[in-house]
Order: C-alpha cells, then sequence, then structure tokens
C-alpha cells in the first residue's frame, strides 16, 4: 500500500493536515489523518459513505472542531486564522442550498460581499459566461433546477477568485456536458490559476480524470495516498472503481 | 374515505408529539398565556373604582410599544431561521463572516423590521383612532430603545436554542416573546399582578417600560429611576444572550452541528 505522499519545499503547500482525529461521543469519525495538498494540484478524497470524507472538509473549513491534530491553510493555523484563510478558500457542494427567496444576481452580490469582492457585478458578470448562466441572472433561487443550483454553486464558489477550492460531489447533479465543463474549468484553474482543490465524489472515472493524487479513506483513516495510477496498481485493480469496491466491500489486499 | 389512512395520517402526528417537547409545550403554552394576560387585565378593569384616564393610548400606547418588543426578537429570530429554511447556514459559516458580524447583521435587520411594523402600526393608529403615539413625547425613544434591546437578548438566546437542538425547537421564536408579556405588565399596573409574579417582574426590563408609559401618559414625571433599571437589567441580558449564543456555537462546532442545521 502506498503510503501519503509528502513534499520537501513547505512554500508549495497550501494545504498541510496532520493526525487529524474527530469523535462524536465515542464515534471516531476521523483517525489520525494526516495529508496534503499543493499549490495547483487537485486532490481527490474519496471513499465510501462514512468513510470520513465531508468531516474532514467541515473540519478543514472551521465548521467542526477537531478533536486532536494541526491544520495549517496557506501556512497558517487554522484554528486562530480563520478568517484570513476563509478570506482566500471557497466551498461548494451540491447537498448546501442557497437562498431560495433571491435571484441568481442577488444571491452572487450577497456572497461577493461576503468575500469582499472587488469590482462584484463585473466578477458577478463573468462568473454568469462562465457557468452559462446569463438567462438565469433575474430567476430566483427556488425556481432553479437541481442542476442549475449546481452551476450557481460552482459560480458562488469561484466568488471570491480562490487559491483553495472544497468541492464536495460537485457535479454530482449536472449533466454530462455541464460535468465535463465543469471538470475541464477545476482543471484549468489548477494548472492555469494555481487555484489547489480538495475534491470529493463517488464518481471514479472523474477522480481518476482530473486528480493528481488521490487520499483514500476508509472508517476514516488514510488507507492510500498517491496517483491515481499508482493505488490502481497497488491494490492490483483494473481501475479505481474496482480498487473502490474492493476497499468498499473490505476486500483489501 | 377510509379509516386506515385517517389513522396512519392521525398516527403521523402523534409520533410527532411524542418526541417533541416544545411541540408539547405549544399546546398548553398559548391558552395558558393568553388566560394569565387576558386575566390581569380583567382583574384590573375590575378593580378600577373610577375611569381609567387616557384609555385609549393606555392600550394602543401598550400595544404599539408590545409590538416593538416583538418584532424586535422576530427580526432577529426569523432572519437566522430564513437561511435554515434555506439551508444556506452552511454557505455563511465557510465564509470569513464571524459570529459578532453575523448577530450584528440580525440586529441590523431586526431594525428594519421594527421602524416598518411600528411606523404602520403608529400611522393606523392616528387615523383610525385618533391615537398619536408621540404624545409620550422624548421618553418615547429609551423607552423604544429598552424594547428593542430586551427584544435582541431574547431573540439572540432563543437563536443559540435552534443551533444547539435543530428546527424542533423552531416555535420557540415564534413564542418566547410571549413568555415574558404577563410579568411586562403591558395592559395593566405590575400591582395587579400576584406578589411573587411582581418580584418576577422587577427583573424584567419591558415591566418597568410599561410602568413608566403609563406614568408619562397620566401626566406624570419622566421615569428615570424605572429607565435606569431596565437599562441595567438591559445591558446585563444582552452579554448574557451573547455569551450563551458563543457557547453554544462553540458546542454546535465540536458535536458538528452547523453542517447540519437545516436538515
Amino acid at each position: 500500500m502506498p503510503s501519503p505522499t509528502t513534499i520537501d519545499d513547505p512554500v508549495t503547500l497550501v494545504v498541510e493536515v496532520h493526525g487529524l482525529v474527530k469523535d462524536f461521543g465515542k464515534f471516531r469519525a476521523v483517525d489520525d489523518v494526516s495529508f496534503d495538498v499543493r499549490r495547483g494540484e487537485i486532490l481527490g478524497l474519496l471513499g465510501p459513505n462514512g468513510a470520513g470524507k465531508t468531516t474532514v472538509i467541515h473540519t478543514l473549513l472551521g465548521l467542526t472542531t477537531p478533536t486532536a491534530g494541526a491544520i495549517r491553510i496557506f501556512g497558517l493555523d487554522l484554528a486562530h486564522h480563520r478568517e484570513e484563510i476563509l478570506e482566500r478558500t471557497n466551498f461548494s457542494s451540491t447537498y448546501v442550498s442557497l437562498p431560495y427567496s433571491l435571484t441568481v444576481r442577488e444571491c452572487l452580490r450577497v456572497f461577493a460581499g461576503l468575500y469582499h469582492v472587488r469590482r462584484p457585478m463585473a466578477r458577478i458578470e463573468e462568473l454568469l459566461e462562465t457557468f452559462e448562466m446569463p438567462d438565469l441572472c433575474k430567476k430566483q433561487v427556488r425556481h432553479l433546477s437541481t442542476g442549475q443550483m449546481s452551476r450557481l454553486n460552482l459560480a458562488k464558489a469561484f466568488i471570491n477568485d480562490p487559491e483553495l477550492l472544497l468541492l464536495d460531489e460537485p457535479t454530482a447533479s449536472l449533466d454530462p456536458d455541464i460535468a465535463d465543463k465543469t471538470r475541464s474549468l477545476l482543471v484549468h484553474v489548477a494548472e492555469q490559476r494555481n487555484v489547489s482543490i480538495l475534491y470529493t465524489s463517488h464518481n471514479m472515472l472523474e477522480m481518476e480524470q482530473i486528480s493528481d493524487r488521490l487520499v483514500f479513506l476508509h472508517k476514516g483513516k488514510v488507507i492510500a495516498a498517491g496517483k491515481p495510477e499508482d493505488i490502481v496498481s497497488a491494490f492490483e485493480g483494473q481501475d479505481l472503481e474496482d480498487v473502490f469496491l474492493k476497499i468498499a466491500r473490505e476486500k483489501r489486499p | 374515505m377510509r379509516a386506515h389512512r385517517i389513522y396512519a395520517l392521525f398516527l403521523r402526528y402523534l409520533y410527532l408529539y411524542k418526541r417533541s417537547l416544545p411541540r408539547l409545550m405549544e399546546i398548553l403554552y398559548w391558552p395558558l398565556l393568553d388566560l394569565l394576560v387576558w386575566g390581569f387585565v380583567s382583574l384590573y378593569l375590575a378593580r378600577s373604582q373610577k375611569e381609567i384616564p387616557n384609555v385609549v393610548a393606555f392600550f394602543l400606547g401598550a400595544l404599539i410599544l408590545w409590538d416593538i418588543l416583538f418584532r424586535s426578537q422576530l427580526g432577529i429570530s426569523v432572519s437566522f431561521l430564513e437561511d435554515v429554511w434555506a439551508r444556506n447556514f452552511l454557505n455563511l459559516f465557510v465564509s470569513p463572516l464571524t459570529v459578532a458580524e453575523y448577530l450584528t447583521t440580525l440586529m441590523l435587520a431586526s431594525l428594519v423590521k421594527i421602524f416598518l411594523a411600528a411606523g404602520i402600526m403608529a400611522l393606523l393608529a392616528w387615523v383610525l383612532y385618533s391615537f398619536n403615539l408621540f404624545i409620550i413625547g422624548v421618553s418615547l425613544v429609551p423607552f423604544i430603545v429598552n424594547l428593542v434591546a430586551l427584544g435582541w437578548a431574547i431573540g439572540i438566546f432563543t437563536t443559540a436554542v435552534i443551533l444547539r437542538f435543530g428546527q424542533q425547537a423552531e416555535i420557540l421564536a415564534w413564542g418566547i416573546a410571549l413568555l415574558f408579556q404577563p410579568v411586562s405588565a403591558v395592559f395593566y399596573p405590575v400591582t395587579v399582578l400576584p406578589p411573587f409574579l411582581q418580584t418576577a417582574a422587577k427583573y424584567v426590563p419591558a415591566s418597568h417600560v410599561f410602568e413608566g408609559m403609563r406614568a408619562v401618559i397620566n401626566g406624570g414625571a419622566f421615569p428615570a429611576s424605572e429607565l435606569l433599571w431596565a437599562s441595567g437589567l438591559n445591558v446585563l441580558y444582552l452579554a448574557v444572550s451573547v455569551l450563551f449564543f458563543a457557547v453554544l456555537y462553540r458546542g454546535v462546532k465540536k458535536k458538528g452541528l452547523l453542517a447540519r442545521v437545516g436538515e
């Protein structure tokens, strides 16, 4: 089994997680998890339901207090620099909604304010174009389809031009065309603008395609980490989906 | 009409009440409070030997001022609930927004609602009943400030409880301010209350405001001591409610409940 990768140059490390533990009562949801995300890298966080992926992401966002361990983002301790870190970070999840009674443009205007975006209207127009939503800008959020809502969530996630993006199944409810465009956009922003992306998905093909590295969680522990092809070969699988099924069914080598 | 379907749906509502203390409380809460308030009003009217002076100002003024307190609390709790209902709460707290900024925004939103509601009520009272709220004079400003402050303290407390216990506690947002109504002596003097409730009323800032309002309407002096009491209590209650929110917020983050608000 490959061990978690580390790199020597700390400057390029955007996220550093060391010995993260999260207990909910007697249940240990995250157990001694360590990994890092480099500048401009897409790191896929994968694992079966209940593996601890969402808890890790919520802990990185400061929504959940860790029981033990250290989290440094942009070289800053999350516990003491939450505001500075979150100004340069953003998040999107298919399972989180946006204010129903606002229009798409109003919604983005609110978040532009929260992230102190300069020239917010220009930024909003740019994002509406990127996510093919100009015709939806006056539509109330409550009237958006699930796919449109996901696109709006992604537009919100890009509002502050983040250096770090945490994405929880961002393509889960998108049609293949928009999902493909979203993947291309993520690869583009990672490569061209050095945005670091921590990504969860249950679409193994997608994970294999866009992730530079993967961290495989199972029952709260990191059981594998490395490049997708290395993980596939280490687990003697045909592809990532095959490895996932082996791990989920606990037929580990 | 099928009896088994009605029975199944009936069971659904029974199950709901079985596991929810707030919902069970609701059955007793409203009738009890109505009985207390209107019972004390009736007692006051029955005990008044002579005609109550400025009766219109007495009741309408009290109603409008009470509504300011109620809107102030609702302004905080309902603005918070808007984000809970929209399942948007998580998006707010993954932004750089701080708890202090969030509470300040809720207070500002509540001020807008108060100005709109009180403005409309004052205008209608003047048009329909020829009652001018501003006969209360300059005392009106500290009265309103104190009622708004108490509404905020109750609103912040309620919001913290909903944050911790989820939507089953949502019912508090609509009803908790009314818990203070009987001991706030809105429509009757504190002396109407039984002794133990008179003691409780001393610690409710609103009771001092309404006693002061009645004194001013009856041509008395500016009730400085009443307002001082009310202001002191409000500073204390606001500080306690913010502290309470901070403690529960920390607990919610520890339990990982922040991400589940609205579920």
